[in-house]
């Protein structure tokens, strides 16, 4: 299955090494990643991620929280049906 | 391909505005729990809900942890009860074992204790009534719900009567709580099968073994929304909360055809119903006035709502082929914050609240009301807003709370139910009226076979 990690929150140096290296460490491969700044407010970086269909969403964004609050960023990983569906007629 | 903004979008309404899935609502029949015995029928309600509803609250993580989305009710709901123990009289053994099934499984509520007599009452229907005070204050969980009349049947005028009663005696044995047992009593007139939200849930007769209905929710994505197109004239708006409605709505469905999965159940409906909460930003009244009213309240207040409920239903139709229960906007008082702060500010009446029920989904909702109120007034405001939807072919309900021992002032009932101040009620009495019984035969529109 695939899903999106979304990490938000103020820029600083090792964002994309911190958590791509936790995506690693859990398995988790990265399909596509694009990061900006958005809507003039956020600074964004959205990851698009292959994860085996076994995976336990759970315990990989209890991974990711620990990230989170090391960076003080917030990051999320949500199955991607959720946007597909919801932007999508 | 999802696009940046979209997701940023979807995680804004998420983080920002509230929003969330309500309810994630177990339907269960409870036909095959019948038995003579009334301990026996209890025993058999309390093993058929423990085995049903055992993995409903981890369900409900899984998915709320998959898509990231909170989850934040799990509710139970069951075949009327007054169906279920009239052979045995036992309706309050069921009741217990209800709210014991609901406590061991992280349930909220377990709504269906529920009479539908909408024509007349049987007798153990009338006895079944009758145990609603007790049972609403002796258990913490179980909701209850009368329907009192309907488009086809009329109005059943001595249900009427009794229920008065019945919400005076809930409110009295309730006293020690701001007579909270009557926030979880609900009187109908129209009442839809499959509705997910509470108090006023049940599982109809016609519904399956087991399914799962959602409730989703989202005044603050839809003020969000609208404050994004301020100048924009009536037709854009309601082109506005038909896209949000949609978008929500497809949440819902995806959210429940998982549940559903998952639980072994059938998928019934989504009811995309913007049901508010008592925080800022998460408010129906917040809406109507960011449509351009100073104050939920004023003149206009009823055709923002008619055109907001209107909006909500055909975003939800598009975006899902199975939308039920009572989809459209809740006008609940204490829920709301906006309409807390407009009855203290003297701009929101009761009279305006009933005019505002004639176009939004349910009813008269979460209304407390003086202390000293009679039975009797308590049946003649049932008795008009059964009138407006059986005339109007529309759910109408009342879920009124006379505070025993209370005047004025303001009550608290703590968490998703609220807080509100006491609303005054009208001069003069239908006492008269009320005291007549009978039945207030079906409009002419409803033949139509």
């Amino acid at each position: 299955m695939r899903a999106i990690v979304s990490v938000i929150g103020k820029d600083r140096t090792g964002i994309i090494a911190k958590v791509a290296t936790a995506l690693y460490e859990l398995s988790v491969n990265i399909e596509d990643i694009s990061q900006t700044v958005m809507q003039n407010e956020y600074f964004t970086m959205i990851m698009m991620v292959g994860l085996s269909d076994e995976a336990n969403i759970k315990d990989i964004d209890a991974s990711l929280q620990k990230v989170a609050s090391e960076l003080g960023v917030e990051i999320r990983i949500q199955h991607e049906d959720i946007f597909n569906l919801m932007h999508r007629v | 391909m999802i696009n940046g903004n979209e997701i940023i979008q979807t995680i804004k309404m998420i983080k920002d505005q509230h929003l969330d899935i309500r309810t994630i609502t177990l339907h269960i029949s409870l036909f095959d729990c019948i038995d003579k015995d009334k301990n026996k029928t209890a025993e058999n309600v309390y093993n058929k809900l423990m085995k049903t509803a055992k993995n409903l609250k981890k369900t409900a993580d899984i998915i709320s942890a998959k898509y990231g989305i909170p989850i934040v009710n799990k509710r139970l709901s069951v075949t009327p009860i007054s169906l279920i123990g009239a052979s045995s009289g036992g309706y309050k053994e069921i009741a217990i074992a209800m709210d014991k099934a609901a406590k061991e499984n992280e349930i909220d509520f377990i709504g269906g204790y529920t009479a539908l007599v909408q024509k007349s009452m049987t007798p153990f229907e009338r006895e079944f009534i009758e145990t609603i005070p007790e049972v609403l204050a002796t258990t913490e969980r179980v909701c209850s719900s009368v329907n009192v009349g309907s488009t086809r049947a009329g109005i059943n005028m001595d249900a009427v009567a009794l229920m008065g009663k019945i919400v005076k005696e809930t409110a009295r044995l309730t006293k020690d709580s701001d007579s909270l047992g009557c926030a979880k009593l609900v009187i109908f007139a129209n009442a839809v099968e499959d509705n997910p939200f509470m108090a006023g849930s049940f599982n109809g007769v016609g519904e399956g073994d087991i399914v799962v209905n959602v409730g989703i929710s989202g005044p603050g994505v839809v003020k969000a929304a609208l404050s994004e197109v301020k100048d924009a004239d009536c037709g854009k708006m309601s082109e506005v909360i038909k896209n949000t409605a949609f978008k929500i709505t497809r949440m819902g469905e995806l959210v429940g055809r998982e549940a559903a999965k998952m639980l072994g159940a059938q998928f019934g409906i989504v009811d995309l119903s913007l049901a508010p909460t008592p925080v800022r930003g998460d408010s129906v009244a917040e809406v109507l006035e960011e449509m351009g009213l100073s104050t939920v309240g004023t003149h206009g207040t009823t055709a923002c709502l008619a055109m907001l409920n209107d909006a909500v239903k055909k975003g939800g139709t598009m975006a899902s082929s199975h939308i039920g229960g009572l989809s459209g906007a809740f006008i609940p008082v204490s829920e709301d914050i906006g309409m807390i702060n407009a009855v203290k500010r003297g701009a929101l009446s009761m009279d305006k609240l009933e005019a505002m029920t004639s176009v939004c989904s349910v009813g008269l909702d979460m209304i407390a009301v003086p202390g000293s109120t009679s039975a009797e007034t308590v049946s003649a405001i049932i008795a008009d807003e059964a009138a407006i939807g059986v005339i109007n072919n529309k759910t109408t309900a009342v879920r009124i709370i006379p505070v025993c021992g209370k005047e004025t002032g303001e009550v608290n009932f703590g968490g998703l139910l609220g807080f509100a101040p006491i609303l005054p009620l009208g001069n003069g009495n239908a006492d008269k009226f009320i005291s007549r019984g009978g039945r207030i035969p079906a409009p002419i529109h409803s033949y139509k076979n």
